[in-house]
Formats: C-alpha cells, sequence, structure tokens
C-alpha cells in the first residue's frame, strides 16, 4: 500500500501559538495516485493547514511528511516539481491578463517551446478560455478565475495537484464542470487532493478524509461511512405548511439524531435502525413516510453525535405576528445599470407575511445587486421596493427600521467584545436605556452567549460569532429579515442550528429573505427565485422546482439538477428582441 | 522532453518574474504617482515654492516726523528685495500687527533723528523684531542692518561730514566669496537633496507594498509552491525597481539642470555609482519591510518611518546636521540618506570630489549589505 501512495502523512502535529489547540493534531494518512481524496471538514477543522502541509509550505512540528519520496523539510526542489498547488483564491494575478498569468507559471515551471504551445492548446481548450486570453484575470467570473487558476496549476502535468476549497463562492454549473476536469486528470493517474466545506462534494470522492479539530474522525471511501446510516435516514412528504412545526417536534424526540427540511419534506435521520418516526405522534399520520437514500451529510451529522436538539429559545422570546396572505416585501420592476451594463433586469417579487424566500443564481447573476437593493444599500436605476409598507427609497429610515440584515461576511467588531458589539448595534438601531438591558439580555440568553460577553468577538468561534452576528441584527425585533450567504463555510451542526432559530421567527410571523450558494439551504425556503444574467428566469417552490425539471432518465432531480437545467435552459432560448 | 540546464531555468524565473513584475506596474495607477508624478511635483516644490532664502519680509517702518532723512531711510528699506513696508507715524498702530506676525519686525525713526543728526550726535533707530522664530529675527536683523549700513554709506558721501561714515569704527572690511554656489540660491542645493528624497520614495514605498500585496492577495502562496527560489524571487522585486529608480533618477537629475538650471558638475560615472549604491539600500529596506509586515497597510506607515521622514530630516537635506544635538547626530550617521544627499550636493555642486564620495559610497555600501542580507535572510520559502 505504501508503495505507491504520492504522499505519506504520519503523525503530524501543527501549532500555532503555544496556548492554542493543535490545528493538525497527529494525523495520519496516504494519499494515492488516480483518484480524488477529499478533504472534507468545517472552517477551522485544519484543512488549509494539511494542505499547506502537503505543499511543503509549511513543515510539521512532530512527524513527517513525504511527498513523492522526498521528506518536506529537506530539499525542496524535488517537491515542487512533483506537486502543483492551487490556492484559495487561485493565487491568479488579476492585474494581468489570461494569457500573461500562463505565461509566468510556464517561465517558473520551466515548460518551453513546443513542450509550452502543445501546454497552452490543451489547457485553454479545456478550460474554455480560449477566447479570453487578453481579458485581466481580475475581469473573469468566479468560475472562469478558479478554471484559470487551475490551468495555471496544470502548466506541467503534476503527480500531485492539491487543490484548496476550489468550489467557495464558485456557483454549481462551474462546480460541475470542475468536476469534469478533475476526473480527466485522475483518469491520467494524476493523484488529486481536494479540500472542501461543501458535503456534497464528498461523494464524489474516492476517499475522504474527514477533519474535525485537526483530527481525522474518518478515512476511507465515501460509501462506508454513508453506510452507517443506512436505513436509518426517512422523508416525511408532503407536509405543506407544516413542515416547520414537525422539524421542531421530531428533534425533541430522542429517537432522532438529525432533521433538516426538504422543500416541503422533513428528512429525518433515525438513532436505530429498524424504528421509522411514528407520524401519529406528531399528528401527520396522513403525511406519505419513504425510507430515503443516505447521504454523506447525514452520517457527518450522525458521526459528530447528531443535530443540536430542542426548539429555538427565540420561539419563546420573539414577539408572535399571526401569518396572513400579507405582501410584506415587495420588488416592483426593479432595474439597475451600471454604465451601459445592466445588472438588473425588471426584477419582480412578492414576500408574504411569515414566508422565506431564497434568492439564487450563479455568480455576476444580478443577485446580489437585487439583494443590494432591496436593504436600500443600492438606488435602483428604475422600479420600487417597499418593506413592511414603506417604499425603501422614498422612506428608507422607516423601511430600515423595520429590517434586520446579516451580511454574507461576519461584520462585526473583530476587536470589540460582544458585549460592546450587542450595545453598539442595539445602539444604532435607537434602542436606549432600559429596552437596550431588555433587548440584550433577551439575545444574550437565546443564544447563550453570556460565558462570551468579556471576549473579544474576533477571536470566538465560528459557530458563536453567527450567532452574534444573527442576535445584532435581531435585535430591534424586525420584522423583515435579510440574510446574505448567512452559513457559506458554516458546519452542518452550526447550519442546522442557524435555520433552527430562523424557522423559529419564521413561524412568528417574521418574513426572511436570504442569499445562498448552498442548495441545501435552499430547500428550507418556501420559494425561491432563480437569478440569471439579470432576470428571474424562475420562480417557485423548490419541490415545483425540481418538478418543472423532471424527465424520464431524471425522476428525481435535486434542487443543484434543477439550477443547472433551468439555467442550461435558458442559455439555449434564442435571444428575445 | 525538452529540458533546460539549470542556469537557463533559473534565468527563465527572473525573466518571467521581472516581466510579471513590469506588467503589474504598467497597470498599476499608484505606481504611477509614486514614480512618475510625485518626482515632478517634489521638484518643482522645491524648485519653485520652498526657498530658504527670506525675501518680501513684511516689515513696518515708523516715521514720528518726516524729515528728507527719514524720506531716505524710507527709500532704501523700499530699495531693498529684502523688505515689504508699510509705513506709519505712530508705533502704536504696528505693535498690534507685530504681535499678530503680519509684520516680522518694525524699525522706529524717531521724531529727533534729523534733529540729532544735524547736531552730529549719534543719532539711534530702533528696530524691534518678532522673535517668536529666531531664525527669522536673526535675518530681518541682519538684513535691516545692511540696509542701515548702506544708507550711512550715501548719506556721508552726500553729506560730507555731517554722517560720519562707518568706515571710521575701523578699517576691516569683510567681502565675502561664496564657493560652489556663488549667488547663494537655496534651490541649487534642496534640487539636489529632493533628488534624494525622490529615491527614498521610490526604492521603499513602492517596494514596500509588493511583497506585502502578494501576501495579501494570495499570490504568494501559488509563486511558493512552484520551483522559484528565493534568488529568483527577491531578484524578479529588485531588478525592475532598481531600473525604475534610476530612471526617475535620470530624469529628475535632467529636469535640475534644464528646468531649474542648477549646474551639474559631477561625472555621470560618479553619480551612477553613488545611486546605485544608495538605491538598493532603500529597495532592500522596501522589501525587507514588506516581508516582515505582510500587509500594505502597516508597509506603508513603516517606509514612511524609516525612510522617507529620516530621510527629510535627518539627512541634511533641510537641517544642518552639525547644528543637531549630538545623540541625533549620531543617529544620521545610520541614515542611508544622509550620505546621498551629501554626495548628490557634491557632485552637483563641487563635482567628483572622491574625498567626500568615497567614504560616503562605502557608508552606503555597508548599510546595503546589511539591509540585503536581512532581506535575504527574511525571505523564506515557506509561509512560516
Amino acid at each position: 500500500m505504501a508503495d505507491d501512495a504520492l504522499v505519506v502523512v504520519e503523525g503530524i502535529v501543527k501549532r500555532f501559538g503555544r496556548q492554542a489547540p493543535p490545528a493538525i493534531d497527529h494525523l495520519n494518512l496516504q494519499i494515492r495516485p488516480g483518484e480524488v481524496t477529499g478533504l472534507v471538514g468545517p472552517d477551522g477543522a485544519g484543512k488549509t493547514t494539511l494542505m499547506r502541509l502537503l505543499a511543503a509550505l509549511m513543515t510539521p512540528e512532530e512527524g513527517r511528511v513525504t511527498i513523492c519520496g522526498h521528506d518536506t523539510t529537506g530539499d525542496l526542489a524535488p517537491v515542487r516539481q512533483s506537486l502543483s498547488y492551487m490556492p484559495q483564491r487561485f493565487g491568479l494575478y488579476e492585474d494581468l491578463t489570461v494569457q500573461e498569468n500562463l505565461d509566468l507559471y510556464s517561465d517558473l515551471r520551466g515548460v518551453i517551446g513546443r513542450q509550452r504551445r502543445d501546454a497552452y492548446d490543451r489547457l485553454l481548450g479545456f478550460t474554455a478560455l480560449g477566447p479570453f486570453t487578453d481579458r485581466l484575470a481580475g475581469k473573469l467570473s468566479g468560475g472562469m478565475k478558479q478554471k484559470l487558476g487551475l490551468a495555471c496549476s496544470l502548466i506541467q502535468t503534476p503527480r500531485l495537484l492539491l487543490l484548496d476549497e476550489p468550489s467557495v463562492g464558485v456557483d454549481p454549473i462551474s462546480r460541475r464542470e470542475l468536476w469534469q476536469m478533475v476526473y480527466d486528470l485522475v483518469d491520467q493517474g494524476i493523484g488529486v487532493v481536494w479540500s472542501t466545506a461543501y458535503l456534497d462534494e464528498a461523494e464524489r470522492c474516492a476517499t475522504v478524509v474527514l477533519l474535525n479539530e485537526g483530527r481525522a474522525i474518518y478515512q476511507g471511501p465515501p460509501k462506508e461511512l454513508t453506510a452507517r446510516v443506512a436505513d436509518r435516514t426517512y422523508l416525511i412528504e408532503n407536509l405543506g405548511d407544516r413542515r416547520r412545526q414537525v422539524l421542531t417536534r421530531a428533534l425533541e424526540e430522542p429517537s432522532v439524531v438529525d432533521g433538516v427540511i426538504q422543500g416541503s419534506s422533513v428528512r429525518l435521520v433515525m438513532t436505530e435502525v429498524g424504528k421509522p418516526p411514528r407520524l401519529a405522534d406528531w399528528g401527520v399520520d396522513q403525511a406519505k413516510l419513504t425510507a430515503a437514500t443516505p447521504s454523506f451529510e447525514d452520517a457527518f451529522v450522525d458521526l459528530l453525535g447528531g443535530a443540536p436538539k430542542g426548539e429555538s429559545a427565540l420561539a419563546s422570546n420573539c414577539e408572535r405576528r399571526l401569518p396572513s396572505q400579507e405582501t410584506v416585501v415587495e420588488a416592483r420592476n426593479l432595474t439597475k445599470r451600471f454604465g451601459d451594463f445592466t445588472a438588473a433586469d425588471n426584477i419582480s417579487f412578492r414576500i408574504g407575511r411569515g414566508e422565506i424566500f431564497g434568492l439564487l443564481g450563479p455568480n455576476g447573476a444580478g443577485k446580489s445587486t437585487t439583494f443590494k437593493m432591496m436593504c436600500g444599500l443600492l438606488r435602483p436605476t428604475s422600479g420600487a421596493a417597499k418593506v413592511a409598507g414603506y417604499d425603501l427609497y422614498r422612506a428608507g429610515g422607516a423601511a430600515r427600521r423595520r429590517l434586520g440584515y446579516m451580511a454574507q461576511k461576519f461584520s462585526l467588531y473583530g476587536d470589540l467584545s460582544v458585549r460592546q458589539n450587542l450595545r453598539f448595534f442595539s445602539g444604532v438601531y435607537g434602542l436606549a436605556g432600559a429596552a437596550q438591558q431588555v433587548a440584550i439580555a433577551r439575545m444574550v440568553e437565546t443564544f447563550k452567549l453570556g460565558p462570551l460577553l468579556d471576549h473579544d468577538a474576533g477571536t470566538i468561534p465560528l459557530g458563536f460569532k453567527q450567532r452574534l452576528a444573527l442576535a445584532c441584527a435581531l435585535m430591534h425585533d424586525p420584522a423583515v429579515l435579510f440574510l446574505d450567504e448567512p452559513t457559506s463555510g458554516v458546519d452542518p451542526i452550526t447550519r442546522r442550528e442557524f435555520w433552527s432559530h430562523i424557522n423559529a421567527m419564521v413561524e412568528h410571523g417574521v418574513t426572511v429573505m436570504v442569499t445562498t450558494h448552498f442548495l441545501d439551504e435552499a430547500e428550507y425556503c418556501d420559494r425561491i427565485g432563480l437569478v440569471y444574467q439579470g432576470h428571474m428566469i424562475a420562480e417557485g417552490s423548490p419541490d415545483s422546482l425540481k418538478e418543472s425539471v423532471q424527465t424520464a432518465d431524471r425522476l428525481e432531480p435535486t434542487l443543484e439538477d434543477a439550477f443547472i437545467e433551468l439555467v442550461e435552459a435558458y442559455d439555449r432560448q434564442p435571444v428575445a428582441s | 522532453m525538452a529540458q533546460e540546464s539549470k542556469q537557463r531555468a533559473w534565468l527563465r524565473r527572473v525573466i518571467g518574474l521581472v516581466r510579471k513584475e513590469i506588467l503589474q506596474v504598467r497597470r498599476d495607477a499608484s505606481s504611477y504617482l509614486i514614480a512618475g508624478v510625485m518626482p515632478l511635483l517634489l521638484l518643482f516644490i522645491y524648485g519653485y515654492g520652498v526657498t530658504l532664502d527670506l525675501r518680501r519680509i513684511p516689515l513696518a517702518l515708523v516715521i514720528e516726523r518726516s524729515t528728507p532723512e527719514a524720506e531716505t531711510m524710507l527709500a532704501s528699506f523700499r530699495n531693498s528685495p529684502y523688505f515689504d513696508v508699510v509705513v506709519t507715524h505712530h508705533r502704536a498702530n504696528v505693535e498690534d500687527r507685530l504681535v499678530a506676525g503680519t509684520v516680522k519686525g518694525v524699525v522706529v525713526i524717531a521724531d529727533d533723528f534729523a534733529d540729532r543728526i544735524a547736531r552730529g550726535e549719534t543719532a539711534p533707530i530702533q528696530v524691534i523684531v518678532d522673535g517668536s522664530d529666531p531664525n527669522t529675527a536673526g535675518l530681518v536683523f541682519n538684513y535691516v542692518q545692511g540696509v542701515w549700513a548702506n544708507w550711512l554709506d550715501i548719506a556721508s558721501i552726500e553729506r560730507r561730514g555731517t554722517v560720519a561714515p562707518r568706515q571710521t569704527i575701523g578699517t576691516v572690511v569683510i567681502d565675502p566669496r561664496y564657493w560652489f554656489n556663488p549667488d547663494v540660491r537655496s534651490q541649487n542645493f534642496l534640487i539636489p537633496g529632493s533628488v534624494a528624497i525622490i529615491m527614498t520614495l521610490i526604492g521603499t514605498l513602492l517596494t514596500a507594498l509588493v511583497v506585502a500585496r502578494e501576501w495579501e492577495r494570495g499570490t504568494i502562496e501559488a509563486l511558493m509552491a512552484t520551483p522559484m527560489g528565493r534568488s529568483e524571487f527577491l531578484l524578479g522585486k529588485l531588478i525592475p525597481y532598481y531600473v525604475l529608480g534610476m530612471a526617475a533618477m535620470g530624469i529628475s537629475v535632467v529636469t535640475a539642470v534644464q528646468v531649474f538650471h542648477v549646474p551639474y558638475r559631477g561625472s555621470v560615472f560618479a553619480l551612477l555609482v553613488v545611486s546605485s549604491t544608495f538605491l538598493i539600500a532603500m529597495l532592500s529596506l522596501g522589501l525587507l519591510i514588506s516581508t516582515i509586515t505582510r500587509n500594505q497597510f502597516a508597509a506603508s506607515q513603516a517606509a514612511l518611518l524609516t525612510a522617507f521622514l529620516p530621510a527629510f530630516e535627518l539627512s541634511g537635506f533641510i537641517f544642518e546636521i552639525d547644528a543637531m544635538p549630538r545623540p541625533i547626530r549620531l543617529i544620521t550617521y545610520l541614515m542611508p540618506a544622509r550620505y546621498f544627499v551629501s554626495s548628490l550636493q557634491t557632485l552637483f555642486l563641487a563635482g567628483d570630489v572622491w574625498s567626500v564620495l568615497g567614504p560616503a559610497t562605502l557608508a552606503l555600501v555597508a548599510i546595503s549589505t546589511v539591509l540585503l542580507t536581512l532581506l535575504v535572510r527574511n525571505t523564506r520559502m515557506r509561509l512560516e
């Protein structure tokens, strides 16, 4: 076994700072040629550190990393000759053109003459970047940057290819294309290491290394891990409006390990084989119960001890608003032009009270532009938007007081303590005196922030940052909540907890608009709007979108299938004049 | 498979990196500003705007009683290029202006001035200067004395006897000669000094950003994972900015000579030697800062503090080093700009005076060697 391994990692330990827990803790692993090894785990699990150790950009404190027979603490030249590494953000020079980036890496790798011409032909064809060689790398879309990054690391065919989170911020279509390219490479005998926080990608790897807190909690084929939840996964279908209550009820049961919403269904993982959920207990005996295909994520959550239990404290701490048919958020013919480029073209939608509306779309489709216009951060060229009855552009202040906003990146003050952040944000929303004290106390209790109150917000664990960000957005008890990629890079457990809070609020009549790249997350939405090339190309519930792309060979399309199919169908249709 | 020799592959990597850096400089507006606009701006500021000679100093002349003597005195002040004269008859009128700083000095010609001269007595005039700026005060006082002496000369010739000629005090006459800068134009030493500032800017401020930028954008990781070694990386950074710095210096020197008519008396060879050693010290410092901070903002702050400000204040460019307190004077010996400013002033105004240039060049070589060694030591081909 060890003879044909490209990489042998033996008992490595890596620490950053003496007090900090080790980033990599006594890890052993082997990477074989001709297959994709997935490095999977939540943010902060040690994926990037391990990647850098494999790329010989760092050296372990204990143990040994051997790349193609060369120790990484020794001479770097043979190690660097045999591997290629694509860092996060692809390592491209954004102020150089596609061709100039390729030239630089060819020079660095000593690829010359005929060999270079062949490599260019091969890579430009492979990545379909041929027509864009004169474009600055910074002007490429996320997916194209990723392909260029890959091309630069493949100028000289390596024996080992290391890809660090190549799919972050990349839409499902580009993601699928990248996987196809990587499979081609694997067929040529290259060993590929692919790190990712997307658990669905793990299922595409031959071997996965599941990292958590610097340790490998599982190594082996993904199917073997998935097998541990075999015959324990179920789907309760056609729940309609009751799905959120059912999920909340289910998660209170000791017999349920994990539960998520999928369209109008609830997916459950049970503790024991042969003990399906008893629907009668939850008053939904008329719903349809089917056995579901176990997924890697089910197994991952099971391995980590299951989803967070119990109802969100927000449920009892939230002002109750009765659900109604009333429109709370409305976009009317929103159009935004930047020069002669139309980023959003005539976008309209309505969101009712107590509804979750998801905005989806590939990178650069106009999703963020639309979202920013809805938050009042960007003024549309034409059209109008209303939040809770107030026009965002005429009565912006009044409208904004009624909405809570949670930004994509962690946008709290990292050098203020948790308490100071809460005070600041409640103050910004006009809370003062006793009302402010009450609001802060409520958030501290709901999100269990008590023990961390005096810690700097920048230093607390990611899951808590997430809670704090949500707390800051909810302090003024808004009727509408806007979430911009709220859980990107967050582990599935934290994501479940996050959504349990959102679900609790929605049950209390809060209206939610969310943008996301995680199609799992889109499953939580009541309705989805798919934005592409500035247009709203499809709108409907997750189930209806899936049904719309159902064919004889694809009886159960996933939301990802629907996403890709709808975008491709739009591309195929002749341009309307 | 066409395999290059090791040396050729090395050279190819260096050339590739240099080309990349040049492309980046060409597309980056901030490097145009630092390398192109800043030097010209500085040259023009020091060429036209700043001068250490005082001219047209606002001065109040209080003539308590108008007499022919007082009028000729007024004419003397008016004819002087150094003063802008305001005339009044009462001291009280201008005391407030002196306090407010709108006049730098007051000269009082008392009402018995003409009478005393007529009687052959000493006829004093009173000079009040604003002492809050001792430098200016001294200059004003000296200039006033000059005008006074001048007036005495003229008056003694005209009146033959009624006014005692000043030579009667003694027979020593000072007849100064200013070597190297006969017109005593402050531009002639400010402009060579500002060339040093320009070189500091390009050498340090520009390079302080370039390694930090690679860290911030994550490109350094991709570079380090290639067969590129330390020497290629550093040469790839040093060569383009060396060329840029030398080009900016060439332009500055030509502008200084052609536009501002500063004489250049040295040789091109000496200029190349001195500038190269200085520039290498500056480039090493900039890259060292960049490598250590890994952050463009911190790097630019550090570059300002360690290179730009010392070049201004501790180089002798504006403030005379010999007039500094001893501890600070000792610190100036560590400042590369000190040697470069004196070398440039020598090259421009005196020529190839190797007794000045030699020690300065040696000091610069020593400083460059230290900085370059530190740079090489701190440049690692791993992320830690």
